[in-house]
């Protein structure tokens, strides 16, 4: 379905090949739309944003929402299996009490807190995306394992698999395509809310953003808010596909 | 062989079995029937420790279950439920491989067996062993079940009601088909229902629960004339329990060996009650029998279906009360 070889129509309604395509060319290409920025901002000195490359701003966008988000599903999707276990069942209230904490405070407190403790950079901003994308990691995993019908789990068991053997051959596939939505939703969130980790001095896509709004440039705003909009596209059509693969036994 | 010495089970206050002993022999089909609630159910998933005993011994050919490996056990018995309980997202073939696989048999072994236990459950191998659960019906998904618990070949077949949700047809073909592979395999099966006309058809034996408490176990025959107490003569029910009484004996039980006569003949296995219907149907009172191998095994007279045997129909009619 994907690549080479692929007729226009279909081409042009594939979103995660469209968004890939926009998503490169606005990265790799945002310098040559300056004449562009200067015509729609006349008034503006420095129509674009030339401080740092988009390219370097949106590998660091990334690998700091890739690496929270890596954090939050180990230890939010790990945390999910506990509690659904016969011996970490009664810890299951405190859990969800703790993840929805994490979510309710807003990422600009957590961050605010974070930096005396860990100075500038993109330490506080990765903690605080981490807990921030706890929450929904949390609450799927622990509703896709809940979902897997008890009778499935009665012959399992009755069949005489293990735990580890129920757990990794039965119950995590089922619950995949609900555990993924949750990935999806937290990865989504920490798309947007990781530019505002450049308040705190990590390097992401916000950083135009911030600098703009700062110095009443619009145009670094938009250049800044494009690639994020852009990338969280990308990111929400590539679960898409992923979801529809971890479930294409469903579909025959 | 399975042994159970005074098993009992409590959840809570609520005694689900109380002090249950009974034993089934290597190769029984062995019938567990009761009300809801009854324990039934609780009895069978003891034996495969799912349910684990509070007190008293549960053995499997003399040895104590509770020194067993649960995972062990299981592997060694086949288990279906009345959900079926496929694995959705693994192919048929996946699926009845479960066992085999956690055993470790090797693949090509695997695959043999899986197209053996198709084939005998009736469904083309070509067709249904990349097949998902959802794209099989009811029936077909529990023919699947069963074969599923039958692969690595057990000794022991645990059955939870596994033909309640089925359709009366599909339900009558899963029963036969059970009872050949029983003859064939020589598998022992403890089978779970509250359908007693099931039970009739299917049991070596019968055990009749209620409240915890095993009431009788005996053979079909001994249940429908000699029912241990009412709730047993309930559960058999009054309506047309002549015709249960024929269809617990054979054609050959009660044939006249030494005479002869003429006519498209019945097997001596065939049941009473369908004797009875093809004397009805065609309109005689002599139907000549042949055995396994198609050798005359003499004749059934009509009145041969109503004289009273050995085994008694007077006591246990329902029109008689108070006996036990």
């Amino acid at each position: 379905m994907t690549g080479v070889g692929m007729a226009p129509r279909d081409f042009l309604t594939d979103r995660l090949m469209l968004g890939l395509v926009v998503l490169v060319a606005l990265v790799l290409g945002m310098p040559s739309l300056k004449p562009l920025f200067a015509t729609l901002f006349p008034r503006l000195d420095r129509p674009l944003y030339e401080a740092e490359s988009f390219v370097s701003l949106t590998l660091d966008h990334m690998a700091l929402v890739g690496v929270s988000s890596l954090a939050a599903i180990l230890l939010g999707g790990g945390a999910g299996i506990a509690v659904t276990r016969p011996w970490g069942r009664e810890f299951r209230g405190l859990l969800e009490t703790v993840a929805t904490m994490g979510q309710t405070f807003p990422p600009v407190a957590v961050l605010a807190l974070a930096v005396p403790v860990m100075g500038f950079g993109p330490e506080p901003a990765l903690i605080a995306l981490t807990l921030y994308a706890l929450l929904p990691v949390v609450e799927n995993t622990v509703a896709g394992l809940d979902g897997v019908p008890a009778p499935v789990l009665d012959s399992a068991r009755g069949l005489g698999m293990g735990p580890a053997e129920m757990l990794f051959r039965v119950e995590l596939p089922l619950a995949a395509p609900v555990i993924l939505a949750g990935i999806r939703t937290a990865v989504i969130i920490n798309v947007g809310t990781a530019a505002i980790a450049s308040t705190v001095g990590a390097k992401t896509l916000g950083l135009p953003i911030i600098v703009g709004l700062n110095g009443s440039n619009q145009a670094y705003v938009i250049q800044g808010a494009l690639i994020v909009a852009a990338l969280a596209v990308v990111i929400d059509a590539g679960f898409d596909r992923l979801a529809g693969w971890l479930t294409r036994w469903s579909q025959r | 062989m399975i042994d159970f010495e005074r098993v009992t089970k409590r959840f809570g206050s609520w005694t689900a079995v109380d002090a249950v002993s009974f034993t089934v022999a290597e190769g029984e089909f062995r019938v567990l029937i009761g009300p809801s609630g009854s324990g039934k159910s609780t009895v069978l998933r003891m034996i495969n420790r799912l349910i684990p005993a509070d007190e008293g011994a549960i053995r499997i050919d003399g040895v104590d279950i509770a020194s067993l490996k649960p995972e062990e056990l299981r592997r060694r018995m086949g288990y279906v439920i009345q959900s079926v309980g496929l694995f959705p997202h693994w192919t048929v073939e996946r699926n009845i491989a479960t066992v085999p696989g956690l055993l470790g048999w090797p693949r090509a072994r695997i695959r043999d067996r899986v197209t053996e236990l198709l084939e005998l459950l009736n469904l083309d191998p070509r067709r249904y062993r990349g097949a998902y659960p959802h794209q099989l019906s009811g029936g077909q998904q529990q023919r699947v079940g069963v074969a599923r618990a039958l692969a690595a070949e057990p000794r022991i077949l645990l059955m939870d009601e596994p033909f309640s949700a089925l359709d009366p047809i599909t339900r009558a073909s899963l029963q036969t088909e059970l009872s050949a592979i029983h003859r064939r395999t020589g598998t022992t099966v403890v089978f779970v229902t509250h359908d007693m006309d099931e039970a009739l058809r299917l049991g070596d034996s019968i055990a009749v629960m209620d409240h915890g408490r095993l009431i009788q176990c005996a053979t079909p025959l001994d249940i429908l004339t000699r029912p241990a107490s009412p709730l047993v003569r309930d559960l058999v029910g009054r309506e047309e329990w002549g015709l249960k009484r024929l269809a617990v004996e054979t054609v050959g039980d009660r044939a006249r060996r030494q005479e002869s006569v003429t006519g498209e003949p019945l097997a001596a296995e065939t049941p009473l009650h369908r004797a009875l219907s093809e004397m009805v149907a065609r309109g005689t009172e002599r139907l000549p029998v042949v055995d396994g191998d198609g050798r005359p095994a003499g004749v059934l007279h009509l009145s041969d279906l109503v004289r009273p045997t050995s085994a008694g129909t007077v006591s246990g009619g329902p029109a008689a009360s108070g006996t036990a």
